[in-house]
């Protein structure tokens, strides 16, 4: 292959593609659905063409180190781009399942309320989609993973005049967080280990991968264990596995691809492409052949018992996925590439023709009743029996464990910081970190022996904030302002872990300082329309301010460190100043962007989404 | 006239609160009804009223949209002033004017509903929705599942509490997570037992399970639904109401007490205020006043052009000497245009409406059929039994829909093989759709070659105590009334037809909605067969002759079924004609065709995606389409739009263009005098006519509480129920994509006759006398001698004069309907 700088279009295709659909006008449904299929239309007839020239020449692997997005000393931050049969498999299923679904949906969503939104976020998707499945290096698949995320939230809460589908994509959100930091830490220590940002092209190098890894083994399955988290989380293996039928609120056809095909599907996408990173770490594959036999034991056995279709078809896929996983820790990556593909194939069109198994299973039974069919379940003894059935039934209490050993505790301590006030941020925090900011223009002076635990400290504080943030239930402005003041803690602190240019200081906040105002702003806004505004339920005021939801969503990500304000670098660079030894610093500090995130889209969700609070119109019950 | 909450009697509220919950079956037994039914017994105003305070139901239409109506003229000036001078005299019009078009009002509502157990989110800080109904929602699913999960609920046959007893006792898992809600479990207590200890005070117990209940009605009410008619689901289940408030009352404090341990006080304790009583007086405000005036006017502003059209229209002679051919349908408001462009093609035949099971009741069990289907009207039981023979058609399988893909090991093999084969399906779905599984079919119903027992043989024994076919009394007495009911007593045609009609869809949970009402959500082919094969039995023809009823033996009937949908035609025993009749319906198949392409053509002008100046044909291929796309919410609209219901002759609205908007049912008054064919016709009105335009009504007005919402997320729930995502509540009622264009009236019924015979008629029964006494429809008698109008108002008759305003005229209705997509004006045909 001669021309490799090809690869950009694919990801340019659907940018434009996105950035066209979000003017038009939202009344023109034609053209909006129009131009999300021909970009993806193109995009498919390009990348086949690409495939074919591809397959004639070498059909090697190509990689492009492209521009470098930001350089200092030590430090690069670039985007890369791959091409292999992996990312030849996932285009494929992704581009001709998204093209046939948005035909599908131009149809199907005629006259719907949010047509346009539709189309627009089934763009961004395809675009975070594409970003992961062609980049290079983890920086740059982390680019894609945060779109996807995002993405996956506003599909989930597509019908965000209702709780539930506003509650559920939250909790898939949290899910998908969990991933991204296992992504960061995976980042942070690799950069660590190779002394740069490993791309994957660099990882099927033997002499490069081995001689580090064989000389810092824990190292090497830490990164992989993160890289595990990641995966299972976006995969709904276990213990995860609860979220994928509660992803299923959105209009059919996008229920069908994003959570039947595509998305599910990435975890193993993501161990697929870091396969060299683990294949010598034996511990690693029997880990993910552990992992992936119990889920795909587990899920069957939830799957038997679900009574309703949607959820059958998520938990038999996630089973499937299991076997993916096997599959691919076994070393048989075309095995898994094919199944990927079936699997996605599969289970697209089961979830599109669902609506019809009323129709076809009530004719069936008409003709084949059987007053009650025999199933292995009972030959067992009848305790044993009814034991498994309740736990399917409850989903072998996974959903309550999520909540109850990660999400509870940490409300409970963000509920014991209640003296962390508007007030108390004036008067105490404020002071605390001019003298932060006074001892780190003094680092001399501090004994060494205190200077270790400075950067500790001063990151605990900000993520005691954001913990207060995310477990707030009266201020939003306190909420808000503790989600920005946690920037500040954060970069006070690898600042005194280090000497490095303020330049990447100040990267890494301006995205937060612009964003942080206009978030505030708009909340001020609202406020002094709608007179009261707090944080314990939800308010729905997208039903009356759509203009401002969407500005507030805008200002939410950049806060969150989503790839659209230069903070999503900074974070990056910052994560390269905490030093390989230094877990708990890490830990803190990924701590703090996970929750953050969390408690951004919780506000977000909480002022916008969900039941209107005025009742002049007619609203729907909590529980549909 | 409503109920007492206090003093608490279990009896009472548990009886209560299954008349207020939700009365719809499962899907595959889907009758229209009013949602309201549970406050027919009030004055319609009223029981908007009533029903938005306790349920907090949006009632009508909102402010706003009533204003924009009155704006764009769909509300006139004289409608609205008519309706004040109606109600508050004609001094009152200035004031009410204002207040109507102008005046601001606070639109906020509350809602009683709800608020006894909203303390426990003040008081406790604990929201027990959230804890409790995922596993309640689940447990009941998988308990009630006809065939979706492929591993059974455990223990079925003891009926709800009683398997979750017996499951309980043999674990090691548990439905509760503590030790106090297993031991009341065994117990057996009563739901007073439990009440007090979560609610303690008595006097808010009943306030307390209306709460519960109303915060999943969905599921409630299906419980509720199976409770009464166990048989409505194949897989018959044992479930009550109580059954399930125990249970879930038992969850709620399992989960208080994983919170707090077992010791914390009753919320009846905490409550500072207690709510106002659920059935306390409802006082009218005036802004109950004003929505009032503006439906009435909404509604008298589309009946005047009607009236004034039937008033001001020139008679049309009725040829009824050289009738071509004659055609029954059913009353649907789906048929009157194929009847009108049916007319239009062949100028000499004559064609006739009635409730679509053609006055024959029986249950039908096709070929190789478990069980029966009920193929009359909801409220009525046959005796009778068909059984389908000697059917040659295949039922297609397919393999998406099979369990094994759900099976790990299965699933290994078919997820890489046959997955592939599923892109490619769905490749072909989407740019060639064609008749598939998934499709629900009319046609598939009876095949067309089969033989039906409609003849009883003694020696044949009666099945499960149904007799099978009918003996020639039976049969010709049953062809005697029909005949007679919709008027049809000499000059009969060489052909007679009766049309069934049935509806196609794909990827339609809610396909049992778009069939015959009147065969209780199935296709009418059946009926019209078994009718047509007794009225061409020469015993019957001479029984009837006996009677009076006098049928040429060269006239022959032929039974036939229209697809709603597709619009097509299939006939059934055309064998049995004689070579001349035989003939002559070939020409007449010919004359189907042209009317049904027209009839697709009008229809296609609410189809925003169908270019309807295009040819009737090319438009009726592109309507075939639709109903076998997977992607294609809405194969038809259904009785969207449905506002009026006419009984008497063609004459009355030949040459009146209605828009699809009306029932009609065939009556000649002439030769009922004294109204005892009448009765029989107007019994089944309200519940089907008035319960179809009720249920859009209502689903219309509140998509969210009374409808299903939109379709598009809808999850399908063991199969009797759609719900949306995964653990939400079953929606009843009409998804947003069948009522979005229907206009929220209440149905106009016009019988020609008499109006002391009409009175006399509606009070013979309490049931049916509580439709219009109570406004739930409005009544029109028709003076068929004078042409006088007679309105029913507070239990008489008064005179009702249309305006005088001239109803607009065309000859070109082809232009009409392509200018137009929303609904279009009355107008009378030259």
């Amino acid at each position: 292959m001669t021309d490799t700088s090809l690869l950009h279009i694919f990801m340019l295709v659907p940018l434009i593609g996105f950035i066209i659909s979000l003017f038009i006008a939202e009344k023109r449904e034609a053209l909006i659905s129009a131009i999300a299929f021909s970009t993806v239309g193109l995009h498919f007839l390009l990348f086949f063409s690409y495939f074919i020239i591809w397959m004639m020449h070498d059909h090697n692997d190509i990689t492009i180190k492209d521009f470098v997005v930001f350089k200092s000393t030590g430090y690069e931050f670039y985007l890369d781009f791959y091409f292999d049969r992996i990312t030849a498999t996932y285009s494929f299923v992704g581009s001709l399942l998204t093209f046939l679904v948005s035909i599908y949906s131009r149809f199907y969503l005629h006259r719907e309320p949010g047509y346009k939104r539709f189309f627009n976020t089934l763009l961004l998707f395809y675009l975070g989609y594409n970003i992961t499945v062609y980049s290079g290096n983890l920086e740059t698949l982390f680019i894609g993973w945060e779109i996807l995320g995002i993405c996956s939230f506003l599909l989930i809460a597509f019908y965000r005049e209702r709780f539930l589908p506003v509650r559920n994509a939250l909790k898939v959100f949290t899910v998908y967080r969990i991933g991204d930091v296992g992504l960061i830490l995976a980042m942070w220590m690799s950069h660590h280990l190779w002394h740069q940002n490993i791309s994957f092209f660099q990882l099927r190098n033997d002499l490069l991968v081995h001689t580090e890894l064989e000389s810092h083994t824990w190292i090497g399955i830490f990164i992989s264990l993160m890289i595990l988290i990641t995966a299972a989380a976006k995969s709904a293996q276990l213990p995860f596995s609860s979220w994928l039928p509660r992803a299923m609120e959105g209009p059919t056809p996008s229920s069908a691809i994003f959570y039947g095909s595509l998305s599910v599907h990435l975890g193993a996408f993501l161990l697929m492409r870091t396969y060299e990173l683990w294949e010598n770490q034996y511990i690693v594959r029997v880990l993910i052949i552990l992992l992936g036999l119990s889920t795909s034991i587990i899920s069957t056995l939830i799957a038997r018992v679900q009574s309703s279709v949607k959820s059958q078809i998520a938990y038999s896929s996630v089973a499937q996925i299991g076997i993916i996983f096997i599959e691919v820790a076994l070393g048989l990556e075309n095995i898994a590439l094919i199944h990927f593909a079936g699997n996605a194939f599969l289970r697209t069109y089961q979830l599109l023709v669902s609506p019809s198994v009323a129709s076809y299973l009530i004719r069936e039974q008409f003709y084949n009743y059987k007053p009650r069919v025999l199933t292995i379940e009972d030959t067992w003894p009848k305790k044993i029996e009814h034991s498994v059935y309740l736990l399917s039934l409850k989903e072998w209490d996974l959903d309550v464990l999520m909540s109850k050993y990660l999400w509870n505790p940490l409300k409970r301590i963000g509920r014991k910081l209640n003296f962390m006030s508007l007030k108390s941020i004036l008067y105490v925090f404020a002071p605390l970190y001019m003298i932060g900011l006074v001892c780190l223009y003094n680092k001399v002076t501090i004994p060494p022996m205190v200077h270790a635990y400075v950067p500790l400290f001063f990151s605990l504080i900000g993520l005691l904030m954001v913990l207060k943030a995310f477990s707030e239930n009266k201020s939003i402005f306190l909420a808000w302002i503790l989600i920005m003041m946690n920037h500040f803690w954060v970069a006070l602190a690898v600042s005194f872990n280090e000497d490095f240019s303020f330049g990447q200081v100040h990267l890494y906040l301006s995205g937060i300082v612009v964003a942080g105002t206009v978030g505030l702003l708009s909340l001020r806004k609202i406020k002094l329309l709608e007179n009261s505004l707090d944080l314990s339920k939800f308010h729905g005021h997208v039903y009356e301010h759509p203009k401002m939801a969407f500005i507030f969503l805008i200002a939410c990500l950049g806060l969150t460190g989503f790839p659209i304000t230069p903070t999503f670098i900074g974070e990056d660079v910052i994560f390269s100043h905490i030093h390989e030894g230094q877990y708990l610093l890490a830990f803190f500090t990924s701590l703090s962007f996970i929750i953050d995130g969390l408690a951004l889209v919780r506000i977000y969700a909480r002022v916008f989404l969900g039941p209107h609070i005025k009742t002049y119109h007619e609203t729907p019950y909590r529980s549909s | 006239m409503f109920p007492k909450s206090n003093p608490y009697n279990e009896q009472d509220v548990l009886h209560d609160l299954k008349h207020f919950l939700p009365a719809q079956s499962p899907l595959k037994d889907f009758i229209h009804h009013n949602t309201l039914h549970a406050f027919q017994n009030v004055k319609f105003f009223e029981a908007l009223r009533y029903a938005s305070k306790i349920f907090g139901y949006k009632v009508s239409l909102s402010l706003d949209e009533y204003r924009n109506h009155f704006i764009t003229g769909r509300i006139t000036n004289s409608g609205l002033e008519k309706a004040i001078e109606n109600r508050f005299g004609h001094a009152a019009i200035p004031e009410w004017r204002a207040r109507t078009i102008t005046k601001k009002y606070d639109l906020s509502a509350t809602t009683r509903v709800g608020q006894v157990r909203a303390n426990w989110e003040k008081y406790y800080n604990v929201d027990l929705d959230l804890l409790v109904h995922p596993i309640l929602f689940r447990t009941i699913c998988s308990y009630l599942d006809q065939g979706i999960s492929i591993w059974n609920f455990p223990v079925l046959h003891k009926g709800f509490l009683n398997s979750i007893r017996e499951m309980e006792k043999n674990t090691y898992s548990s439905f509760f997570q503590t030790r106090r809600a297993k031991e009341l479990l065994n117990s057996r207590c009563k739901i007073s037992d439990l009440l007090k200890i979560l609610v303690g005070d008595e006097s808010l117990y009943t306030h307390y399970l209306y709460d519960q209940q109303f915060a999943h009605q969905g599921w409630s009410g299906i419980v509720s639904a199976v409770e009464d008619f166990p048989e409505t689901l194949l897989d018959t289940k044992r479930i009550t109401l109580k059954d399930i408030i125990i249970f879930e009352l038992l969850l709620e404090i399992d989960a208080l007490d994983h919170k707090f341990g077992e010791i914390w006080s009753p919320l009846g304790f905490k409550i500072e205020h207690k709510p106002h009583d659920l059935f306390e007086e409802v006082k009218e405000s005036e802004l109950n006043m004003v929505m009032g005036l503006w439906q009435d006017a909404f509604e008298w502003s589309y009946y005047n052009d009607v009236l004034s059209a039937i008033v001001q229209k020139k008679d049309s002679a009725v040829n009824t000497e050289q009738t071509s051919f004659q055609a029954m349908f059913c009353i649907d408001d789906r048929e009157i245009s194929l009847r009108d462009y049916l007319e239009k093609m062949d100028k000499d035949c004559a064609t006739y409406g009635t409730p679509g099971f053609f006055g024959v009741e029986f249950f039908f069990q096709p070929e190789y059929g478990k069980s029966y289907t009920k193929q009359c009207p909801a409220p009525v039981t046959p005796k009778f039994l068909i059984k389908e023979i000697e059917s040659k058609e295949d039922r297609k399988m397919d393999v998406h829909f099979n369990k094994g893909t759900h099976s790990l090991l299965q699933g290994l093999i078919i997820a890489p093989t046959l997955g592939f084969w599923s892109a490619f399906r769905l490749l072909i779905s989407i740019f060639r759709p064609s008749i598939s599984p998934a499709t629900s079919s009319s046609f598939s119903h009876m095949a067309k070659t089969s033989k039906l027992s409609i003849r009883y043989k003694p020696e044949v024994p009666n099945e499960n105590n149904l007799q099978i076919g009918y003996t020639i009394t039976e049969m010709a007495d049953r062809v005697e009334s029909l005949l007679k009911s919709i008027g049809l007593v000499k000059d009969f045609a060489p052909l007679v037809y009766s049309m069934g009609h049935g509806s196609s869809s794909t990827n339609n949970p809610h396909y049992a909605a778009y069939n015959c009402g009147a065969c209780s959500g199935r296709t009418g082919s059946v009926n019209a067969r078994v009718l047509c094969y007794m009225a061409n039995q020469p015993e019957v023809r001479e029984q009837l002759k006996k009677r009076g009823l006098e049928i040429p033996t060269k006239t022959q009937f032929v039974g036939g079924l229209h697809d709603t949908t597709r619009d097509e035609v299939m006939f059934y025993d055309e064998d049995i004609l004689s070579k001349e009749n035989a003939a002559l319906h070939l020409k007449n198949i010919d004359s189907f065709k042209k009317a049904l392409d027209l009839n697709a053509k009008e229809r296609s002008r609410r189809f925003a995606l169908i270019n309807t100046k295009d040819s009737a044909h090319k438009i009726h291929k592109k309507v075939l389409v639709r109903s076998v796309s997977l992607f294609e919410p809405r194969p038809e609209l259904n009785h969207a739009t449905n506002a009026l219901c006419i009984v008497g002759g063609r004459a009355l609205t030949k040459n009146i263009f209605l828009d699809r908007r009306a029932f009609a049912n065939s009556y000649d008054y002439k030769i009922d005098p004294e109204g005892s064919i009448l009765v029989n016709i107007m019994k089944p009105l309200g519940p089907v006519c008035g319960g179809i335009n009720l249920e859009y009504y209502f689903s219309r007005v509140d998509n969210h509480k009374l409808g299903a919402g939109t379709k598009l997320p809808h999850n399908v729930m063991g199969l009797f129920g759609v719900a949306n995502g995964f653990d939400g509540d079953l929606r009843p009622g009409l998804p947003s994509q069948m009522i979005e264009v229907h206009e929220p009236v209440r149905l106009l019924l016009l019988v020609e006759h008499f109006p002391d015979v009409v009175l006399k008629t509606i009070q013979s029964e309490d049931a049916m006398y509580e439709w219009y006494i109570n406004d739930w429809i409005h009544l029109i008698a028709l003076n068929p001698e004078t042409k006088e109008l007679h309105y029913f108002q507070n239990g008489v008759f008064i005179p009702y004069e249309p305006n005088k305003e001239p109803i607009a005229h065309t000859s070109d209705m082809e232009s009409l309907i392509e200018k137009h997509t929303d609904n279009i004006p009355v107008h009378i045909l030259d």
